[in-house]
């Protein structure tokens, strides 16, 4: 089954005639995505030819659904127009919205979650400042590399992009039923509790990982959340154990402030609901191989 | 970026919120001319970006010039939690009738800002939340729809400001969310946010973080960064483009993606507790697509570091492919050429690993070695930065 994504998702690209957004456009297609289409107000109407797939250039995310059938899109947008163009899917009504750009201005990933939440959250938004998602053999939406593990019973929900990548290559011969890189943002959409949610509910997600990292309190959120809704086997993996203070770790959310968003803190949660919290990534993924069995 | 408080002041006048600005000082003579255009009794104030100055004896109450030139004299140089101070803020004296606190700030957990206010002020308001939570008003503010006078109302009335200083905190409160939104600012706090014996209410102290990822539409924002008490590597860094952070280890990191660069930190501290307890050295991003350019400039800066014993490359080729980064390492190296003597521990996995390796095998370098896994070129490293200190 997978979640959030499957066989049947229809993707289009917003920002796909950009650099980013045709490289990746192209791997998506290598990788057995269906893309169907490409938006970009400013060459509706223009084809473009990936390989062999050609693509529809629509003039906006209402145009491309029109005409394509399309439920998912992934956002290669410039930090100062991402903002609009969330709003713009969201608007058209959209089921997914991948939103890769790292960079975006709290405020205006704020505002387009105030949008969102206005409008009746009818749009699930991933990221941003996230590597997106993937359900190996059925779709790939975002940058994570198809080639790193194949399907299987393995849900994994990250922060992180090259944790993740790092995560399924330990994993790859378990395989993975979706992996998501929920972005190290202090604002994204889709949080480690609604993963976690999906992939309790997903028949083909025997066991997950859930990668955190320090900033913030959604790790601590998810493990009260883990409490009282998940009895699949969960292991966790908590990045920032020696970040000092006051200090960006890259990730624009990952940042201790005081004594809060400590990954010890994380950490301590996890266990607290017998979630078992590897030191390493390999020792993480020894422990979900033990857990499966 | 944190601003200091002179700069966070300024921009609280700048956006209409009345504040006590006063004159910066870099010198003892600077801070005795301030105060004698403000005329004493003055207040010097410690400059740096941290809290807790009062305690550390870094904010003073100065009546005379003479008392001015003491007190700047022995707080220009004072070292507070690690923040020395090179600048003061001369400012006059106000006397205060009530301290009150207002800020903004972002809601994580709710996606959402949030305005805290108390007329209970004067106190570290972490101890005020944590001893009587109920005295600290905390009201949820839409992105969308801001602080209008209404919700500066509700706000003023929910931290209990008294009627006769309520329409004063209520104009503050809407020109304080201008601030907010129009400086893309993550936090803003007024600390105290006082009333002087005359009724009127002003900004004594004030905080501000800004959010760099806006930079792109504040060019006038760089003007407020402080390049000379950075850290000379992270300036360098940022110069390059490259994410970087100091730490005070000797093992120097380099890695692709932030979390995987944290996650190794973290790996290099385990192992070197086994070695002498040697730890990181450096945080450092090349990012998801390195190239051989970037990694020769992540090389030079930790290289540089005169900290650094041993350095662990720890990538995993995603996106990049593992070949592009040891053609990278091998170019790097190349271009250090023999003054280059710090040894090497190189992990590579994922996309064309093989390639990858075999161009570090066939490069043969003295100083580079290969390890298999993460664990494994952590601990490695760790030895040699052992051996090496």
């Amino acid at each position: 089954m997978a979640i959030f994504l499957n066989e049947s998702s229809r993707v289009i690209v917003q920002g796909m005639t950009g650099s980013e957004g045709s490289k990746h456009t192209r791997r998506m297609l290598a990788s057995g995505t269906n893309i169907v289409g490409g938006v970009n107000a400013r060459k509706a109407g223009t084809k473009v030819d990936y390989d062999g797939s050609v693509q529809p250039v629509f003039g906006s995310v209402a145009d491309a659904m029109a005409e394509t059938g399309a439920n998912v899109s992934v956002l290669f947008v410039p930090p100062a127009f991402t903002k609009d163009a969330i709003i713009e899917a969201i608007d058209a009504g959209i089921g997914l919205a991948v939103v890769i750009t790292e960079g975006v201005p709290v405020h205006d990933s704020a505002v387009a979650w105030a949008h969102a939440v206005a409008t009746g959250n009818n749009t699930r938004i991933i990221g941003p400042n996230c590597p997106g998602i993937i359900s190996p053999g059925k779709s790939n939406a975002g940058i994570i590399p198809a080639n790193i593990s194949g399907p299987g019973r393995v849900g994994l929900v990250s922060k992180s992009g090259t944790l993740t990548y790092q995560m399924m290559y330990e994993l790859r011969d378990l395989g993975f039923s979706t992996a998501i890189g929920i972005g190290g943002d202090p604002v994204i959409g889709t949080t480690h509790i609604d993963a976690l949610e999906g992939f309790q509910a997903d028949d083909e997600t025997e066991a997950i990982v859930m990668i955190g990292e320090i900033g913030g309190d959604a790790e601590e959120r998810a493990a009260a959340y883990i409490a009282d809704h998940v009895t699949k086997p969960v292991v966790g993996y908590v990045a920032g154990f020696t970040a000092p203070e006051g200090k960006t770790m890259g990730h624009a959310g990952a940042i201790v402030s005081g004594s809060a968003g400590t990954a010890q803190a994380k950490k301590e949660a996890l266990e607290g609901v017998g979630v078992k919290v590897g030191k390493t990534p390999s020792e993480t993924a020894r422990l979900l191989r033990a857990a499966l069995r | 970026m944190d601003l200091y408080e002179y700069q966070a002041k300024e921009l609280f006048a700048a956006h209409g919120v009345p504040a006590q600005v006063g004159t910066v000082a870099r010198t003892v003579e600077e801070a005795i001319e301030a105060a004698e255009e403000l005329g004493t009794p003055v207040m010097v104030k410690s400059q740096v970006k941290v809290g807790g100055r009062g305690k550390a004896g870094g904010v003073k109450f100065a009546s005379t010039l003479d008392a001015v030139r003491t007190h700047a004299g022995n707080i220009l140089g004072l070292d507070i939690k690690g923040h020395v101070t090179r600048q003061l803020l001369i400012a006059q004296a106000s006397d205060i009738a009530e301290e009150y606190y207002v800020s903004y700030l972002l809601d994580r957990a709710n996606r959402t800002f949030l305005a805290m206010a108390t007329h209970e002020g004067g106190m570290e308001i972490e101890q005020l939340a944590a001893e009587r939570p109920g005295a600290l008003a905390r009201i949820t503010v839409n992105a969308l729809t801001g602080v209008d006078a209404t919700k500066a109302a509700e706000i003023a009335d929910a931290g209990k400001f008294p009627a006769e200083v309520r329409d004063q905190v209520i104009d503050i409160l809407q020109h304080l969310w201008e601030v907010f939104v129009e400086e893309d600012a993550t936090l803003v706090e007024v600390n105290p946010l006082v009333k002087t014996p005359e009724g009127k209410v002003l900004a004594v102290d004030g905080k501000v973080s800004l959010d760099d990822n806006a930079d792109f539409r504040h060019p006038d924002h760089a003007a407020l960064a402080d390049i000379a008490s950075e850290n000379e590597l992270e300036v360098k860094a940022k110069e390059k483009g490259l994410n970087y952070v100091k730490l005070d280890g000797q093992v120097g990191v380099i890695g692709n993606g932030a979390g995987l660069v944290m996650s190794t930190l973290d790996v290099v501290a385990y192992a070197g507790e086994a070695h002498g307890g040697v730890s990181p050295a450096n945080f450092l991003d090349i990012g998801g697509g390195a190239s051989a350019e970037v990694m020769a400039d992540g090389l030079d800066i930790i290289l540089s570091d005169p900290d650094v014993k041993s350095v662990f490359v720890n990538v995993f080729g995603g996106i990049t492919s593992c070949d592009a980064v040891a053609n990278g390492i091998v170019a790097a190296l190349d271009i250090l050429g023999d003054k280059e003597n710090k040894p090497l521990v190189v992990r590579l996995d994922g996309n064309n690993v093989e390639e990858g390796r075999r161009i570090l095998l066939e490069a043969a370098h003295p100083l580079v070695t290969l390890a298999e896994t993460m664990d494994d070129g952590a601990d490695k490293a760790a030895q040699l930065a052992n051996a090496g200190v």
